[in-house]
């Protein structure tokens, strides 16, 4: 894709991204007129008493805009870390929740909750176990020869199984009257729960890592060429893609930890980027990122409105996910070979 | 001051001893066949070279700087890689393939500029290749993806190049094309390194041939003076005959087997 059209199909998604953020802050259970924000939540303008003007800000600024944000920097996170470790293990067939990440993180951060009550654990142990997932999918895709692109995905897939059995374990060992529906719930994944302070804590390291991604795209480019090509570049492939990992993870982790387990974002995201704009991660990575928050933020819309009850975001994300995908399947054979 | 020497270079996997105490110089601007059967460690000398494996012991020097001490970047200023088959997954454009050769000039985001896109331009040019410029890397001949990777190395700015059997996979046109650029590529001072199992694509490009046996050195020097009937018999255990013939305004040496026990 030339600079141009880059940057134009840039400012055409950011356009959308706005309008989406500034629509979903006025939609919801409680019905807010769509100039509620632009006029500064005027009673005049809008023509309501005043006391439902302060309800409507209250609503905005507390629940839905951190709610907002956290679904749109959790779909940029998981969509960017996907177009990551696509590149950097020079597969396009792998993703966070393929390579045990999501379920990693989940088995850290449900035995954090169960062991402390504070969220700072559970995040950090959600990361650790994260880094671990990955680490032995890498492991043993390293250890056994054979078909490098399947031998990780069968890596993922037993550290993805491993972890999500250890789960299994911890839910039943989970006091059922108030630990386990509160891990069960948070598993299906969904933001409802999100706290504004949790969430403000959280999205900011979150964003440093999505830009810090996005400033290491032309290592991503280097590193998908394979390593001995990468180091005879002059690339030192362990370092950064030691520090890519972690930066990944951590990301990943951190949706893990504030809205449970969300698949298909970073596998479906990055490949719906690479159909607009080619390989290149220098282009792809951004691209990614924008297109995943509208993505999950126009999913957890429906989430929260469409139905009576709220769905969790990942039984939707998987629902929609599955046909999605074999329509992107289907356009892309060529694209793998 | 030889641009790369290599004193007593031992390599094992294990137990198992792939290089034994291998020593040699290379001089500027020759093109270097290394040759040897199966096995022999052929491919394992150029990753040493490269620095991808550490030695068990010895040294390899490049110019005056034990490889050890340079720093990746610098090596890549110095030594340029074309390996053997390339396992493209993304379909980069060719032009941005190229342009990653100047990856060791980059800042650190790795950033290629405008002007660098017009050197790997410029290398297509010169390679004769650039109508693939905009090219998928991954759709173009097997020969077309050598070539790209060579052009790679040149806006690399290397003085050395380094290639795992540069010809396999091609076919007989494109084998031949391949040859004469890395003769032309030598006369413009380029050190260059081959793998290959074809003595006669040895006898055609290169100034120098090195007989690898079970990781033992068997023969080195002058690729005429080397390769014959009887260090081919050493080399390969097969009887081969050297022919000369007139081709244009040269005089090329051709091996021909000779089948007798059939």
């Amino acid at each position: 894709m030339t600079h141009t059209k880059f940057r134009l199909t840039l400012v055409l998604l950011i356009a959308i991204l706005v309008i989406i953020t500034y629509v979903s802050l006025h939609i919801g259970t409680i019905k807010i007129p769509m100039a509620a924000v632009i006029s500064g939540f005027d009673a005049q303008t809008l023509g309501i008493s005043h006391e439902s003007a302060l309800t409507f800000k209250t609503v905005i600024s507390e629940i839905r805009l951190p709610r907002v944000l956290t679904a749109l920097l959790c779909g940029a996170a998981l969509a960017v870390s996907g177009a990551a470790y696509q590149s950097m293990f020079m597969n396009p067939l792998v993703s966070p929740a393929l390579l045990g990440v999501l379920s990693g993180s989940a088995f850290g951060a449900a035995l954090g909750m169960l062991l402390s009550k504070s969220m700072f654990v559970a995040q950090l142990s959600a990361f650790v176990f994260g880094i671990i997932a990955v680490g032995a999918a890498v492991f043993l895709a390293r250890f056994f020869p054979g078909n490098r692109l399947i031998m990780l995905i069968m890596g993922g897939v037993i550290s993805s199984s491993l972890f999500t059995s250890l789960l299994s374990a911890i839910t039943f060992a989970a006091d059922a009257k108030n630990e386990l529906p509160a891990i069960v719930y948070w598993l299906m994944g969904g933001f409802s729960a999100v706290s504004s302070s949790a969430a403000y804590v959280v999205l900011p390291f979150m964003m440093v890592g999505i830009i810090i991604i996005i400033t290491m795209s032309g290592y991503l480019n280097v590193l998908s060429m394979g390593d001995e090509e990468a180091a005879s570049l002059g690339i030192n492939v362990k370092n950064s893609r030691a520090a890519l990992i972690v930066v990944t993870t951590l990301i990943c982790s951190l949706t893990v930890a504030l809205g449970g387990m969300i698949g298909w974002v970073g596998l479906m995201i990055p490949h719906i980027a690479r159909m607009i704009c080619g390989p290149d991660n220098r282009q792809l990575v951004p691209l990614s990122a924008l297109i995943g928050a509208i993505y999950l933020l126009f999913v957890d819309n429906i989430c929260r409105t469409a139905f009576a009850g709220e769905i969790p975001i990942g039984i939707m994300t998987s629902l929609m996910g599955v046909p999605f995908f074999i329509l992107v399947l289907s356009r892309t054979e060529s694209r793998w070979n | 001051m030889y641009p790369i020497s290599v004193e007593n270079l031992s390599f094992a996997w294990g137990k198992h001893k792939v290089l034994d105490s291998v020593s040699f110089n290379i001089e500027t601007g020759t093109v270097t066949s290394i040759l040897g059967p199966n096995g022999s460690g052929k491919t394992t000398l150029l990753k040493l070279l490269m620095g991808f494996y550490t030695p068990l012991s010895g040294h390899i020097l490049l110019g005056n700087d034990d490889l050890k001490s340079l720093d990746l970047s610098l090596r890549a200023k110095k030594m340029a890689y074309v390996p053997q088959r390339h396992s493209a997954v993304f379909s980069y454009r060719v032009l941005d393939v190229v342009a990653l050769g100047r990856i060791p000039y980059s800042n650190v985001f790795c950033k290629i500029t405008n002007h660098d896109y017009s050197l790997a331009g410029n290398c297509l040019n010169q390679l004769g290749i650039e109508h693939l410029a905009e090219r998928p890397y991954t759709e173009i001949s097997g020969g077309e993806q050598q070539l790209a990777l060579i052009a790679r190395a040149l806006v690399q700015q290397a003085e050395i190049l380094i290639m795992d059997e540069p010809v396999s996979g091609l076919d007989y046109g494109n084998q031949l094309l391949l040859l004469k650029q890395l003769r032309r590529l030598a006369r413009s001072g380029i050190t260059c390194i081959k793998t290959t199992h074809y003595p006669e694509h040895a006898l055609w490009t290169s100034d120098r041939a090195i007989f690898l046996r079970e990781g033992k050195i068997i023969a080195a020097g002058n690729s005429v003076d080397i390769i014959n009937s009887e260090m081919l018999k050493k080399l390969y255990n097969a009887d081969i005959k050297i022919l000369e013939s007139e081709a244009g305004s040269h005089k090329m040496r051709t091996c021909v087997p000779i089948f007798d026990d059939i």
